[in-house]
């Protein structure tokens, strides 16, 4: 990315590089899990505005109204002291940084609803409604400054790879697209005042290109830039990405963005990720991030590891080196938060590795 | 902390790491419509999947990078761009390497760009339109995530001339590297590869202008890749394709040596520089070197003569066939060094008939024609695509012999019953197997159940299986160098997942103390290193034997204790002062009051054949008697008490041999010198043309000794005035040999078991080149640099190094870097001016042979560089462009830690 260009807020990238330097930082859990835990109706979802299931401040189209149970990300406009107390419970529970609750808020992801009208709104509600949870929090404890990431998801679409079997060479979104309403999502973020931007879950590594490309475009038009956060996922043990990249290959693929940090996260436990952190670890000149699942989904779907297994196997990441940012992904809940504070607590975070000449210059 | 060399890393599904040690990058070009009537016209009809088999092919024949080009009047580009890539996106076989898209519309290269998941390559930008298009292209390029190849083509048009093409890629990387921070690494320069012997006299230099400028732009701009498309040099002979074949060959066997490090060439159909008709490569040779004002006419005499044939490419195809006459085992070789298939099954068969074990063949002509291959891959003869096929040779050998060896097995009635199961494989990142086929083969012809895994497999996959099979041992292999880390990392997981199986260790760069120090520490159970598959065996089968294996490890850990031991006691030397203080502390010159002498013959002197009476006289005997085992000094030692009696025999011997090299012209002796302007900053030396731009530059080292502040710490550098100082300086280099025509000799004498005259002849050969270094170097202090024209020493006085000035060689304690060699060869062009070659490592060949530096500074003296330590080991990597792994791998006896 453009080094050029200044901080957009220069005083809390300082707090967080210099938290960074010093001890291995906490991220938070899984939202959707615990927003699980309220058991919302779909009356909780559609609230005043959007009472007949569509937006009535907005001129639809077709009109009519569609369930919107199941749009967490909606919930931000919504119920949002929902989303604040789950943030909150993370923020208890030693998170130093906490995602924003926009994991679907594009408007590939908004079209299941017909809301993609909302996206830039969704994305600045959900840096504002954690902006706020982390401001309250960094006043209680000034020696733990706490950071809002500005999340963008993958989207249910792959710029990569056909949904037609007989069409190799079939594509149900592109490029541009992509790149079009993550512009949207960034904006929104950014005036909602997120701390930094992380592009994650990234299944396949041209939507996270044209996620990068995007939030180029904005940091260039408003003349300053926030660090970019970004964590892929390893879809299984066959040790690539959804879009068949190794870990090598998807890290070479996104380094010219010269983020702050390189991760992964999601559908693999703690212990099937790690010699692809121990990978990213050894390669990347930037922070390396681990935010797995609570283990292997088991026979209902449910994630059953429990705080202290995770904890276990991510301390072990810890102590050999291989971490400076932990978290959780799909089944982690405020108790394995922190559980996994407590273990990675006092273990020195890994050292970034520097060119030769860097050093010798 | 950890240090990280800085490569280039491109990627499609899978990583491409540019190291140095894959030498050369191989462009696929059969994607490409401009290129191929072919594809042209399979993307004009809309024939896709045909297009994508090409691709597919591409990749089958060793490609690394594939050429995607589509600019055709009558097709729409961009869509035809995106059409393609995205269905080769759906081809993981194909999709494993990254892309270079390729296009002289901006807007077509965006296109594919978009579509492009892994890292890829812009093909190309350049000046052409001026510096504010040039650098929204490159911003574009950054943001997308891909590197570039930068043509050098500015607003005035194509550059032509080498100075040309320095200049513009000097002033394309400047703009990238300080204007946008655009990595280095990631920039490609092409500078321009055009068409030769075309009839115009001004075309004549093209080739040697485009070498040139490559050594100088990956001399003068760090990281950076040179590329070209290199069929375009041969254009004037298209229609003869053994002679342009030929070109080629030639061509890149050159630029390659001067640094071009990628390129857009069918290898695969590449001949062999050395096994080119003579006379062929030598007219070859003329116009690409442009050596010969009449080199076209001459070559085009010749070319006629080649233009009937079309197999195999200038190796004398009128003969092509000619090679199947020869005996099985010299066929197999063959068939193994030019990838012939056709004749793999007949040949095996042939020799299997006349083998009493099917085995035999595969560990006899099989086994020695692959050695064959790798030594020419190794000194950079073969490319990897003819690798591939040399292992698809061998494949189709092994597969003819397996049944029998089967049913040998069935036969011996040893069947059911395996000795153990071995899981083996090569590790992640390398894809070299065919040492792991052999000792796969081998094992299973010894009754060992081998299951493997194949090439660049992840630790974790190797462990799994190696679970679920219940294997009893594991074994790793791989060639190149960061193979050695995997498989310590491999060691380590092993440790850390609690496997208690014993690790093997093979391949062509690991050894037995690389897996004493850096791997068996890391893992617990046995963790043997296997010399080669005809070690294997033994190795297996006391592994998996109750009786043999302590025994069998209790040798291996003592031999391992005992390299580890001897490492450690490297370190105890004297403590070293900061790197820093030595500089403080360093030789000064008193450039005030000194002014270096001009040479009279400034530039290149050549001597060829010279005379060998002249150099006898300079002869330092004493060495000649050490090698012999006799302790003393000439002339003292022919009357020594003790040896004199053997001395003074020996030393009579001597002299009748001598008398008939001299006689019967056994020997020739061969030398170069020049001598350049030459400045010093820092430890670096910088040598000038005598237009007063750069040769290139040396690398030295300091002393870092513990001294009192009159003693510097010495380093080459300080005796060449440095740049600063406003002093014109020189600096001359010279390289030797009289070893010509020995090998006759020594065969001769080998043949008639007359060890004794063989290593006679050797020592007096190595005396020579000696004394023709000694001999020169007088020349060069009298007449040619002639700062001392009144010099008039004896021998003696001449051996105790009296006189004015010094010669340090590299790889000698003065200046201990090896590698510093190859700059001293490609200054002086030795090997082809003095016959002398250097291999892979920078030993010289004929080994009775003589090289290294002049200095005339009247304090000038030799020292020992001795103990370094990292911080000069790190500055030393960057002057060189090493990552600190590299520096450390080339420095390793002088290292003063343990690195890692």
């Amino acid at each position: 990315m453009n080094q050029q260009l200044p901080w957009l807020h220069a005083d809390r990238v300082q707090a967080l590089e210099q938290a960074l330097a010093r001890r291995i930082l906490v991220i938070d859990g899984a939202m959707g899990t615990m927003i699980q835990s309220h058991h919302l109706e779909e009356a909780d979802y559609r609230g005043q505005r959007f009472v007949d299931g569509f937006d009535s401040t907005h001129v639809h189209g077709d009109g009519c109204g569609h369930d919107l149970k199941g749009n967490n990300d909606l919930l931000l406009l919504t119920r949002p002291e929902v989303i604040a107390s789950v943030h909150d419970d993370y923020l208890e529970a030693g998170a130093d940084l906490v995602e924003t609750n926009t994991f679907n808020a594009t408007s590939i992801s908004q079209a299941d609803y017909h809301l993609q009208h909302i996206v830039y709104e969704l994305n600045r509600e959900g840096a504002r409604v954690a902006r706020a949870c982390c401001d309250a929090f960094s006043a209680q404890t000034p020696d733990q400054p706490r950071f809002v990431i500005g999340v963008l998801g993958p989207t249910s679409r792959t710029a990569s790879i056909s949904p037609d079997v007989n069409d190799p060479g079939f594509r149900n979104t592109n490029f541009d697209e992509l790149r079009g309403t993550y512009r949207e999502a960034v904006e929104g973020l950014i005036d909602g005042g997120a701390d930094t931007i992380m592009v994650e879950t990234i299944f396949d590594t041209l939507n996270a290109k044209a996620a990068l490309y995007a939030i180029e475009e904005v940091f260039e038009q408003r003349g300053g830039r926030l660090p970019i956060m970004i964590s892929g996922t390893i879809t299984d043990r066959s040790g690539r990405t959804l879009s068949g990249q190794t870990a090598e290959a998807f890290h070479a693929s996104l380094a010219h963005s010269r983020p702050l940090s390189f991760g992964l996260n999601c559908a693999l436990g703690a212990t099937d990720m790690r010699e692809h952190v121990e990978t990213l670890s050894r390669i990347s000149h930037s922070f390396v991030s681990a935010h797995p699942n609570a283990g292997l989904p088991n026979a209902f779907g449910e994630y059953d590891e429990t705080p202290e297994e995770m904890a276990a196997t991510l301390h072990e990441f810890a102590t050999s080196g291989l971490l400076n940012l932990v978290g959780g992904c799909c089944g982690t809940t405020p108790a394995h938060i922190k559980a996994i504070a407590d273990a990675v607590r006092g273990v020195p975070p890994r050292q970034l590795p520097v060119f030769a000449e860097e050093q010798a210059a | 902390m950890s240090f990280q060399p800085r490569h280039t890393v491109l990627s499609g599904l899978e990583p491409l790491v540019i190291t140095p040690e894959l030498n050369f990058i191989n462009v696929g070009e059969r994607t490409n419509v401009t290129g191929s009537a072919q594809f042209r016209k399979m993307i004009k009809e809309g024939r896709f999947e045909d297009a994508v088999e090409v691709a597919r092919q591409q990749v089958e024949n060793g490609a690394q990078i594939l050429d995607v080009n589509m600019d055709e009047g009558l097709i729409d580009s961009e869509a035809a761009m995106v059409r393609f890539l995205n269905l080769i996106a759906s081809e993981p076989d194909i999709a494993r390497i990254p892309v270079m898209v390729d296009s002289s519309k901006w807007t077509v290269i965006e296109a594919g760009l978009k579509c492009l998941q892994g890292k890829g390559v812009v093909n190309s930008i350049s000046l052409k339109e001026g510096e504010e298009q040039f650098l929204e292209h490159a911003r574009k390029v950054m943001r997308y995530g891909a590197a570039a190849v930068v043509m050098a083509f500015d607003e005035e048009g194509q550059a032509d001339t080498c100075e040309r093409k320095v200049a513009i890629c000097t002033r394309a990387y400047r703009i990238l590297t300080e204007q946008l921070d655009f990595p280095p690494e990631d920039i490609i320069f092409d500078p321009n590869i055009f068409a030769i012997a075309t009839g115009i006299e001004e075309h004549n230099n093209y080739a040697v202008d485009f070498i040139e400028a490559t050594r100088i732009i990956r001399q003068t701009l760090p990281h950076c890749h040179v590329s070209g498309g290199v069929s375009n040099v041969s254009f004037s002979f298209r229609g003869n394709e053994p002679v342009r074949a030929a070109i080629h060959a030639v061509f890149l066997y050159h630029a390659i040596r001067a640094g071009m490090d990628m390129g857009i060439v069918n290898a695969g159909a590449l001949p062999i520089v050395d096994e080119l008709d003579p006379e062929l490569r030598e007219r070859v040779e003329d116009i690409v070197l442009n050596r010969r004002a009449d080199a076209t006419e001459r070559l085009l005499d010749f070319a006629a003569s080649y233009k009937s044939g079309s197999g195999e490419s200038g190796v004398g195809s009128a003969k092509a066939d000619e090679w199947r006459s020869l005996p099985v085992a010299e066929r197999i070789a063959h068939a193994l060094v030019h990838g012939i298939d056709a004749y793999a099954e007949v040949d095996a068969e042939e020799a299997r008939l006349m083998s009493s074990r099917p085995l035999d063949v595969i560990e006899g002509p099989l086994m020695d024609g692959m050695n064959i291959v790798g030594d020419l891959f190794g000194a950079g003869k073969m490319f990897l695509p003819q690798v591939v096929k040399s292992a698809r040779v061998m494949k189709k050998a092994v597969a003819w012999l397996l049944p029998f060896i089967e049913e040998e097995k069935l036969r011996t009635g040893e069947v059911g019953k395996t000795n153990g199961k071995i899981v083996m494989a090569t590790v992640k990142g390398d894809v070299h197997d065919i040492g792991k086929n052999i000792v796969g083969v081998v094992l299973r012809c010894n009754n060992f159940e081998v299951i493997d895994l194949g090439v660049m497999v992840p630790a974790q996959k190797i462990l799994d299986t190696a679970r679920a099979e219940n294997a009893d041992m594991i074994g790793l292999s791989g060639l190149i160098t960061p193979s050695l880390e995997e498989m310590a990392h491999v060691a380590r997981e092993m440790q850390r997942q609690d496997f208690h199986l014993p690790l093997l260790i093979g391949g062509a760069t690991t050894s037995r103390a690389h897996t004493a120090l850096k791997i068996d520490p890391h893992y617990k159970a046995p963790t043997v290193w296997v010399k080669d598959a005809s070690r294997a065996v033994g190795v297996a089968q006391s592994l998996i034997t109750k009786e043999l294996i302590e025994p069998f490890m209790d040798k291996i850990r003592a031999e391992y204790a005992d390299i580890r031991e001897r490492h450690k006691d490297r370190g105890n030397g004297k403590r070293l002062v900061s790197f820093e203080k030595a500089r403080a502390q360093r030789f000064e010159g008193d450039w005030a009051n000194y002014q270096p002498p001009a040479p009279n013959k400034p530039g290149i002197s050549v001597f060829e054949d010279f005379p060998l009476e002249a150099i006898v006289p300079f002869i330092d005997w004493s060495p000649f008697f050490n090698a012999w085992e006799l302790a003393g000094r000439y002339p003292a030692i022919l009357t020594d008490a003790v040896v004199g009696a053997q001395a003074s025999e020996l030393f009579a011997d001597a002299q009748t041999m001598l008398d008939r090299i001299i006689k019967e012209k056994w020997l020739s002796a061969n030398g170069v010198i020049g001598l350049w302007k030459a400045n010093s900053h820092g430890e670096d030396i910088e040598v000038y043309n005598t237009d007063g731009s750069v040769l290139t530059q040396l690398h030295c080292l300091r002393q870092q000794a513990d001294k009192p502040v009159e003693r510097p710490d010495f380093c080459l550098a300080d005796f060449i005035a440095p740049k600063d100082s406003g002093v014109e300086d020189w600096i001359g280099a010279f390289a030797v040999t009289a070893g010509i025509g020995i090998d006759a000799h020594i065969e001769r004498f080998q043949k008639d078991y007359d060890d004794y005259s063989a290593i006679l002849l050797k020592a007096l050969a190595d005396r020579l080149a000696e004394a023709f270094a000694e001999c020169l170097h007088q020349r060069v202090r009298c007449e040619h640099w002639g700062y001392a024209p009144d010099e008039s020493l004896e021998n003696n006085e001449l051996i105790a190094e009296k006189y004015r000035g010094i010669r340090p060689a590299p790889g000698y304690p003065a200046c201990p870097d090896h590698t510093e060699k190859a700059t001293l060869f490609r200054i002086l062009d030795a090997t082809a001016r003095a016959g002398i070659t250097i291999t892979e490592n920078f030993a010289m060949v004929p080994t009775a042979a003589v090289s290294g530096w002049y200095f005339a500074h009247p304090k000038s003296q030799y020292f020992v560089v001795g103990k370094i330590s990292r911080e000069q080991v790190l500055d030393y990597a960057g002057r060189k462009g090493w990552s600190l792994l590299e520096a450390e791998r080339w420095l390793a006896p002088n290292l003063d830690y343990d690195p890692e």
